[in-house]
């Protein structure tokens, strides 16, 4: 604000003015600081303390004695309903589901995002709007009838399991989180890439046509190494989304060994049996957070325009 | 924008000369459709497809199994009159209310929030760096711990009120968390810490992206900051507005998993949002039909929002 203070008032009242705004806005940036801060502060000192200081204690004063006894309790021992072997299992479980499904949506994205601008076909921007608007649906609108169709798959592995031993991941709940969320990611990774691939000059593909390059040697040589900054961006953005969701999870594997971090973590933390071990509740929380918040931190800006791409202003 | 496909339709004459190389290049033509044909077949299929499947069993009788003989609009008609339910408060009553309170407290706020804050970052200001990422952090975060978190800051035997009474302020309190009437307004609290930062930063680009002349021209003209700021700069805004506006929505209206972690549900379900209702109708108590129903209905909503917007930008786009 202070550019914007007339010459010939900053000559007379000035300084101290232009000095007092100064010190309201950065008093306000820094309570906001606080305000965004706070809750993860606390989460984290709280996860550190023992469970006589956080009931003796304040919450927001730092642990007297740090410990790492709650992080290694969560980790292993914590109990989710009546059975108790800590996160670990349902961290790798996460891993397990993240991997595969980052992987097959972004490489289909990328493919999806390469024959939607460079090799347009009548229709395309209505196959594209439909993609698109898939991004947006509340997935309560198709929550049944894939919880039906996996119902059913499962059933059918199973009966392959009993004629050949072998279920082909039919009805493995690992397997069915992968599968729904490469579909429902889709949409997102297909936008992101579109609009990439949307700038890139045409000319250079035309250019290898006629040098005799064929639909997949152009987008291995030609379009994939220079696309490395959108594949990070949507990297990050399914990474995300897909470690964070909570309702396909609780929806397709909500219960027993074989579920995911979050459904997991909230199972914890309203499992009522005995005294309720904050400190480990927190602990349990931090390492669900942790992934997430590694990326954020080592990748913010590529987080940012992920997100941003998602807002479809591209 | 003249594409391949136009030169590709060029260069066959060439090819069609050898048979074998004819079915070669017709296939190299086909294959971009084929390399697409799965990811839209998916689509159609797992998206619309599914949308009608539940469409109809929101017109069927279904209970705890699927059931497809048609019965008519019987969930409609039972929602239609929870609607007008408010003593005791029907699910459906408080669900669609919450959904009012928190989509309206939460795009409000998280949108005048998001523009204050962006316009003071935006002053010049020494350490943007490290702000910037400390406001934005609880977008990388799971609704799931957002909603551990938050419940832990705001119990009243545990959080906040308890360190304020430490503090000596004893008759401080606020324990809406727990308290029927009031605590939906906690999720907007935990809502808008979550999101605002992101709304934050969709604003400060929208900032540095407005010219300086305009600015300069402005303010040799007399005008004072805050006319500025109103008169010009946030009119200027107006893309950003809608484009926040419309990711706020949607999120609002797939607010889902922040209810659960921070709430339960709340005392006797008084947190519910419309899609907490649709999941406890569908899958803990055996209504299936009402459950798709309040589905549809949830689409229909997103599908007013989105659909016009998605088409604007698509039209403006495609120009």
């Amino acid at each position: 604000m202070s550019a914007v203070t007339s010459p010939a008032r900053q000559a007379s009242s000035g300084l101290s003015a232009r000095t007092i705004n100064r010190i309201v806005i950065y008093g306000l940036l820094a309570l906001f600081a606080i305000f965004y801060l706070m809750p993860l502060f606390v989460m984290l000192v709280t996860s550190f303390k023992t469970m006589d200081e956080i009931q003796n204690g304040n919450m927001l004063a730092l642990p007297h004695a740090p410990t790492f006894a709650p992080w290694i309790k969560a980790w292993s021992e914590v109990c989710s309903g009546l059975t108790c072997v800590g996160m670990k299992g349902y961290f790798w479980n996460s891993i397990k589901m993240v991997v595969p499904a980052v992987l097959i949506s972004t490489l289909l994205g990328a493919l999806n995002g390469y024959v939607l601008t460079k090799w347009r076909f009548r229709g395309h921007t209505l196959v594209f709007a439909m993609m698109l608007f898939a991004c947006f649906i509340p997935f309560q609108s198709v929550l049944l009838p894939m919880a039906t169709i996996l119902g059913s798959l499962g059933r059918f592995g199973a009966t392959l399991q009993n004629a050949t031993g072998f279920n082909f991941g039919l009805g493995n709940s690992t397997v069915n989180l992968v599968f729904v969320h490469v579909v429902y990611g889709l949409g997102f990774t297909t936008l992101f890439f579109r609009n990439y691939y949307e700038a890139f000059p045409t000319e250079l593909i035309k250019a290898a046509q006629v040098d005799g390059a064929s639909f997949f040697q152009i987008f291995r040589r030609i379009m994939l190494p220079n696309s490395l900054p959108i594949i990070v961006v949507t990297v990050i953005y399914q990474f995300t989304n897909i470690w964070n969701d909570f309702l396909f999870a609780s929806a397709y594997a909500g219960s027993g060994d074989v579920m995911p971090m979050t459904v997991a973590l909230n199972n914890v933390v309203n499992t009522s049996t005995g005294v309720v071990e904050y400190n480990v509740n927190m602990a349990a929380a931090m390492i669900a957070a942790l992934p997430t918040l590694i990326v954020y931190v080592v990748a913010g800006r590529y987080f940012v325009r992920g997100l941003m791409a998602g807002a479809v202003k591209g | 924008m003249s594409t391949v496909a136009e030169t590709q339709i060029k260069l066959t004459p060439e090819h069609d000369a050898r048979p074998g190389a004819s079915v070669r290049s017709r296939l190299q033509d086909l294959l971009p459709k084929i390399v697409l044909a799965p990811s839209f077949a998916a689509t159609i299929v797992f998206v619309y497809g599914f949308i009608l499947w539940t469409i109809y069993l929101s017109f069927t009788n279904s209970k705890t199994f699927p059931s497809y003989a048609i019965t008519g609009p019987r969930a409609y008609q039972r929602l239609w009159r929870w609607t007008f339910e408010s003593d005791p408060p029907s699910s459906w009553y408080t669900s669609i209310t919450n959904m009012g309170i928190f989509g309206f407290l939460y795009i409000a706020i998280c949108l005048a929030l998001g523009l204050f804050v962006a316009i003071l970052l935006d002053q010049k200001i020494r350490g943007e760096g490290v702000l910037r990422p400390i406001y934005l952090y609880p977008m990388a975060l799971s609704f799931i711990v957002t909603g551990v978190a938050w419940k832990w800051f705001l119990d009243p035997g545990l959080g906040l009120e308890q360190t304020l009474h430490q503090w000596g302020w004893t008759s401080f309190h606020f324990d809406w968390i727990k308290n029927k009437d009031f605590v939906i307004y906690t999720v907007v609290i935990a809502g808008v810490w979550q999101a605002s930062g992101f709304i934050m930063a969709m604003f400060l680009a929208g900032l540095r992206g407005i010219d300086g002349e305009i600015m300069k021209a402005a303010q040799i003209d007399g005008a004072s900051t805050f006319q500025l700021y109103r008169r010009i700069v946030i009119p200027l805004l107006r893309p950003v507005f809608l484009s926040a506006f419309i990711v706020l929505a949607h999120l609002a209206i797939k607010s889902y998993d922040l209810v659960v972690a921070l709430t339960s549900g709340g005392p006797g379900g008084s947190a519910w949002l419309p899609s907490n209702f649709m999941y406890e109708f569908t899958f803990k108590r055996n209504e299936m039909a009402v459950g798709s129903a309040s589905a549809v209905i949830m689409l229909m909503t997103i599908t007013a929002i989105i659909v016009p917007y998605l088409y604007s930008e698509l039209r403006e786009k495609s120009r």
